[in-house]
């Protein structure tokens, strides 16, 4: 269709801006066809999981159902090639929770620290080239670290390990000391008339500075006594999984902290806060839910650690004496699996086969939980910074 | 640019089918870390003389080996034991027929940290220990130094061999470690003073290997059958291969003088 148009006496021609019916139908059929197809897409990830997780209890079922719940959860006899067969698996649950546990020990003080750090502390500049640094952590593979620790941390302890648990306990008490000293200081001090208050403060500090120092020699001078059998142990896993998991809770803890934004800080600042303070006290707990997340998976990336666990727990299925004996050598749900995989076939031994499936089973519906509470507290630190 | 696009396809095909057409030049070993070091030698012999065939060993535990020949991944399975009755019936119902060929003789050392004074046990001390029984060195007459008990893992045909002679059906304690690899224990052996371990003969470099019931674990105490802890080591087949495929060559190498020189020289006993 065409229509004239006249402008100040031109005649001009030009194509109707209204489309024909038949081109309005393509575009809309192209428009289903195209939505559709990234629904699919999205689909086929969506349906991968769903697979995946029928496959894996597929498999556990039998397991379940032609041996006793009651035997592998409660029983930590491990004997799957025996002739009597035995699938106590609690010393290895134990070992996957003590070895994680042990990482986010090491983890979690450290990430939040760092994130803290990075977000409230230093300059901008230092940031921008410290974080690429930290997440470079991340990129290492874990066989490499796997390595590390066996080779190299491994003999370390076996031969240094008294003298380095001694030194580790003076680099994490002293500064904790000395903190923890002036606050009370400060704290007690305070209660003092104004006449005596310098001189209380500082009869405090030094008192409780003569007893830390005292303490952490006492410390020291007993750990170096230690004498470790065995460097294949969880200790040994534990730093490594999180050093591995440090990078995670680092970025995700750095990004719900940025998130809080600059009118919480700067409003606290107004109201005469000090920069300790408002850390503390404004910005820590809004980020909550964000620092909750991270340090969730945290905890996943530890659990479902295979090489490093494998190559440098001992993979003994025990549970030490007494139980927080991080220093004894421990098995995990993931390295039992990783190393019976090959024995277990599905036709020449039936029961050692779905076991390791069993315990698949276990770790996923582990993740999922985890997953989801993560999910959850991000949502919640979301809502909190855009409402 | 679409004759480009096409010529381009074309050569692309035709090249993956020459690729795959020379197929009989191409073997695959797999299974246990024993006899690797014996595929390994062998396999550099073979390329040396015949560049043209390709053969590579990978090391995944005699288990696996069984498994490789059974869903034929693999032209060779290498174990350190023989195939289980289970293995056999499997094979049997996948239409694969195994075939056993003796390759050497291997015994298995027990070794200690250079640093530890004992000379030799017997297998009942041994066992004591794997058991759990005998926890410090001390009870031995060594120093006093807890006894870290080194095994290696449920996959492999060393610790069957093991658990068979000197285990007898006993469970070891829980608190043994397990490894994956002759290599793996050596190492942990070598690294840790009261660490003890089995490996095979070829594996005794740079730790100390006990006298057994009064023998010394060498290769001409397994030849002389005086050693307590021997066993043979095996190289599986799917049927016997036919002769003058590099196959049958590569397999019947350790019948040749050429092949006994390389397998005494990896540390392990030719057979007779």
């Amino acid at each position: 269709m065409q229509t004239s148009v006249e402008i100040a006496g031109c005649k001009a021609s030009a194509p109707s801006l209204l489309l024909s019916s038949r081109v309005r139908r393509r575009q809309r059929i192209a428009a289903v066809l195209g939505n559709g197809l990234l629904l699919a897409i999205t689909s086929f990830s969506m349906l991968a999981v769903l697979f995946i997780f029928l496959f894996i209890a597929r498999d556990a079922l039998p397991f379940f159902q032609h041996n006793s719940w009651r035997e592998f959860f409660t029983s930590t006899r491990w004997y799957p090639s025996a002739g009597t067969a035995e699938f106590g698996a609690l010393a290895i649950f134990f070992g996957s929770a003590m070895v994680t546990g042990g990482a986010i020990l090491v983890a979690v003080p450290l990430g939040i620290a760092a994130a803290v750090c990075l977000s409230d502390i230093v300059p901008f500049a230092l940031r921008q080239f410290v974080k690429p640094i930290v997440e470079m952590l991340a990129a290492i593979p874990s066989v490499a670290y796997g390595f590390f620790a066996l080779v190299v941390f491994a003999p370390l302890l076996q031969q240094q390990g008294g003298h380095l648990l001694a030194v580790a306990a003076w680099i994490i008490g002293l500064p904790a000391a000395a903190l923890a000293i002036i606050v009370l200081g400060d704290v007690a001090g305070d209660r003092f008339a104004d006449r005596f208050q310098s001189l209380a403060r500082w009869g405090i500090m030094i008192a409780l500075g003569s007893g830390a120092l005292v303490g952490l020699t006492a410390l020291g001078k007993a750990l170096s006594a230690l004498h470790i059998a065995s460097g294949t142990n969880a200790f040994n896993v534990s730093i490594i999984l999180g050093i591995m998991a440090l990078p995670t809770i680092v970025s995700v803890s750095e990004d719900a902290l940025q998130s809080v934004g600059r009118e919480l800080r700067e409003g606290s600042y107004a109201l005469g806060a000090t920069r300790a303070e408002t850390i503390i006290e404004i910005v820590l707990p809004a980020a909550r839910s964000g620092i909750l997340a991270a340090v969730i998976l945290g905890v996943m990336r530890a659990i479902g650690e295979t090489m490093v666990v494998w190559m440098a727990s001992g993979n003994a299925s025990q549970i030490p004496q007494p139980w927080y004996n991080i220093l004894e050598p421990v098995r995990t749900l993931t390295a039992t699996i990783a190393g019976d995989m090959g024995e277990a076939d599905q036709v020449t031994g039936s029961a050692r086969y779905h076991v390791l499936f069993a315990m698949a089973l276990c770790l996923l519906v582990f993740s999922f939980v985890c997953n989801l509470a993560s999910e959850r507290f991000i949502r919640r630190s979301r809502q909190k910074a855009g409402g | 640019m679409k004759k480009i696009v096409a010529a381009t396809t074309a050569a692309m095909l035709m090249g993956i089918g020459a690729a795959t057409a020379g197929d009989a030049n191409k073997i695959v070993v797999d299974g246990s870390t024993t006899v690797g070091p014996i595929a390994k030698a062998f396999a550099e012999h073979y390329m040396g003389k015949h560049p043209e065939v390709n053969i590579t060993v990978s090391e995944s535990g005699s288990g696996n080996g069984a498994k490789g020949i059974i869903n034929e991944t693999c032209d060779v399975g290498t174990m350190s034991r023989p195939m289980k009755k289970s293995e056999k019936d499997a094979a049997n119902s996948a239409g694969v027929l195994p075939i056993e060929h003796i390759v050497a003789m291997d015994g298995i050392a027990v070794v200690v940290h250079e640093s530890n004074p004992l000379q030799g046990l017997t297998i009942e001390q041994i066992r004591d220990i794997y058991i759990g029984k005998i926890a410090n060195w001390k009870a031995l007459g060594g120093p006093d130094r807890p006894i870290v008990a080194i095994s290696r893992d449920t996959n492999s045909g060393t610790y069957e061999t093991f658990e068979t002679l000197v285990m007898k059906g006993a469970k070891m304690a829980g608190k043994t470690e397990y490894v994956g690899s002759n290599g793996a224990i050596r190492q942990r052996v070598l690294s840790t003073e009261g660490a003890i371990g089995y490996v095979g003969l070829a594996f005794r470099e740079g730790v100390k290997a006990l006298k057994v019931n009064g023998r010394e674990a060498t290769p001409e105490a397994v030849v002389a059958m005086t050693y307590p802890i021997a066993r043979p080591l095996y190289m599986y087949t799917n049927g016997r291969p036919k002769q003058d495929t590099p196959l049958y060559d590569f397999i019947t190498l350790s019948d040749t003088a050429e092949g006994k020189k390389i397998i005494a020289d990896t540390g392990f006993v030719p057979v007779k």
